[in-house]
């Protein structure tokens, strides 16, 4: 099918591209591309007008500073998971962004988009929810940053306004003796996340200092799973406490769970508890 | 509003006012006249559009032309050097990686950026390179022969 027209304005910098917004009312930013292509293709979508935000240099690249990687909304998928900074201090990024789709996704598609498209079935959501990041958002009032718990509100649903832009993604890097990772049951045919697990692990000498796990795919936003944090928290790293932690992951989400012909929602809840041990399970190598 | 685009496509420039909607695949197609990359979904998931913007692959029905502007396109038309084939075409057609050869198009330069990003791949990494290309054919099992078979031939060189 093709698109509904619309026009098409490109932005060479976050201040024009906030001017363009604010004159043309309902008009949608276009980053990369691959989740809103889709959506005008089958019209889903069919926005008066589109925003070019693909060339805006100052929104591109990943940088260290501050105890953490500030990674610009325009940086791709590809690009994420090639960057040596973000295998070394965020391994579950890293491992996330490479298994999004396939190659020409991941060569196009951008963390900024993903995450402010807020599908419950994308990867990075739920890595960043875990990693504890920031979003750094430009609106109308100025500049902002928000936790991955205010920025996710519901089933493609964030808190940027119609005029907002996200313009990075700030991940405190890991230190020594932290390690994260990322694993995920993708779906056959679209390569979306059925259920992912994210974990970070903080445990030197074998002792967990602190965990933090996040499931995606389940629930509109990712959850946090709180009890496994708690199970794990000053316990020996061993496989089986990792384990015995990991299965309770189901009984933080709550009783909203997502579905489709593919996997029932309780199947999902069912799996997920073996996506967080082996989430964790590699993580606590990591830190180790 | 029709939007100017300038695009260089297998080196040659194709500029045109096209409506802001207009996909690249269907300024290669329509507009430069280059039919041989394909549209085989509505929903971005079998590449047999892939074409490579600026040496890197992108599937060209989830592009529009205006976000192409000013960049260089090569499609399956602009791989091979004149009469010459690429040592990708040469494999595909030597190991059969093709029967109907709707997909192979997008195939050979999905397995393009697959060889520039590893030049040796294993037979998963060629597999799990290829991802996001559907055959409804060939079961993909001489798909990997002819990649391999290019690998070895394009370290020769
Ligand atoms: C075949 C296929 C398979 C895929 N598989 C996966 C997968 O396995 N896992 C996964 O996580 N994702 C997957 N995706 C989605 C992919 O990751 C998209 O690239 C991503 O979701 C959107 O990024 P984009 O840059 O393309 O955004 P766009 O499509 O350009 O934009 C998406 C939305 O975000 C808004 N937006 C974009 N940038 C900004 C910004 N800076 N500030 C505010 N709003 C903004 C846009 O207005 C739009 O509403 C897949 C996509 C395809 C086509
Ligand atoms: S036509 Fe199917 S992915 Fe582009
Ligand atoms: S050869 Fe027919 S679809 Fe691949």
């Amino acid at each position: 099918m093709f698109a509904a027209d619309f026009e098409y304005y490109r932005a060479g910098s976050v201040a024009e591209a906030r001017e363009l917004l604010a004159a043309h009312p309902g008009a949608k930013l276009l980053a990369g591309g691959h989740s809103l292509i889709p959506l005008l293709k089958l019209r889903l979508a069919a926005p008066a007008a589109v925003v070019d935000i693909g060339r805006i240099g100052e929104l591109h690249g990943i940088s260290n500073g501050g105890g953490a990687l500030h990674i610009g909304a325009l940086t791709t998928h590809a690009e994420i998971a090639a960057s040596a900074a973000v295998n070394a201090g965020a391994e579950a990024l890293a491992e996330a962004a490479s298994q999004i789709g396939d190659p020409a996704v991941r060569n196009r598609g951008t963390i900024g988009g993903n995450v402010a498209h807020a599908d419950p079935a994308s990867d990075l959501p739920t890595v960043l929810a875990a990693l504890g990041a920031t979003f750094t958002v430009s609106g109308p009032d100025g500049e902002r940053s928000l936790a991955a718990a205010d920025f996710f509100q519901g089933m493609m649903a964030t808190a940027l306004g119609e005029h907002d832009i996200l313009t990075a993604v700030n991940v405190p890097a890991a230190g020594s003796g932290s390690g994260s990772a990322y694993v995920k049951f993708s779906h056959p045919a679209s390569r979306y996340a059925v259920v992912g697990a994210a974990a970070a692990v903080t445990g030197a000498g074998g002792t967990c200092a602190g965990a933090s796990v996040a499931v995606g795919g389940a629930t509109a936003v990712p959850v946090r799973c709180a009890s496994v944090e708690a199970a794990l928290a000053g316990r020996a790293l061993s496989a089986d406490a990792i384990a015995a932690a990991a299965a309770a992951a189901g009984s933080d989400f709550g009783d909203d769970l997502l579905g489709d012909v593919f996997a029932s929602g309780e199947y999902r809840k069912a799996v997920a508890p073996v996506y967080v041990q082996r989430a964790l399970t590699a993580a606590a190598e990591r830190a180790g | 509003m029709k939007v100017p685009v300038s695009i260089t496509i297998n080196g040659r420039v194709c500029e045109h006012e096209v409506e802001p909607r207009t996909l690249l695949v269907h300024f290669i197609r329509d507009l430069a006249g280059l039919t041989g990359t394909k549209v085989g979904c509505d929903t971005s998931q079998c590449g047999s559009c892939t074409v490579l913007i600026d040496g890197v692959s992108a599937k060209s029905c989830t592009t529009l032309a205006a976000q192409a502007d000013g960049a260089g396109i090569t499609t399956i038309e602009g791989l091979g050097d004149g009469e010459q084939l690429h040592p990708l075409q040469e494999s595909f057609w030597n190991k059969h990686g093709l029967q109907c050869g709707f997909c192979t198009p997008g195939m050979i330069l999905a397995s393009h950026e697959l060889l520039r990003t590893n030049a040796s791949p294993s037979e998963a990494e060629i597999r799990h390179g290829l991802e996001g290309n559907l055959c409804r054919c060939t079961g993909y099992e001489n798909i990997v022969r002819a990649v391999r078979d290019a690998a070895g031939a394009m370290a020769q060189e």
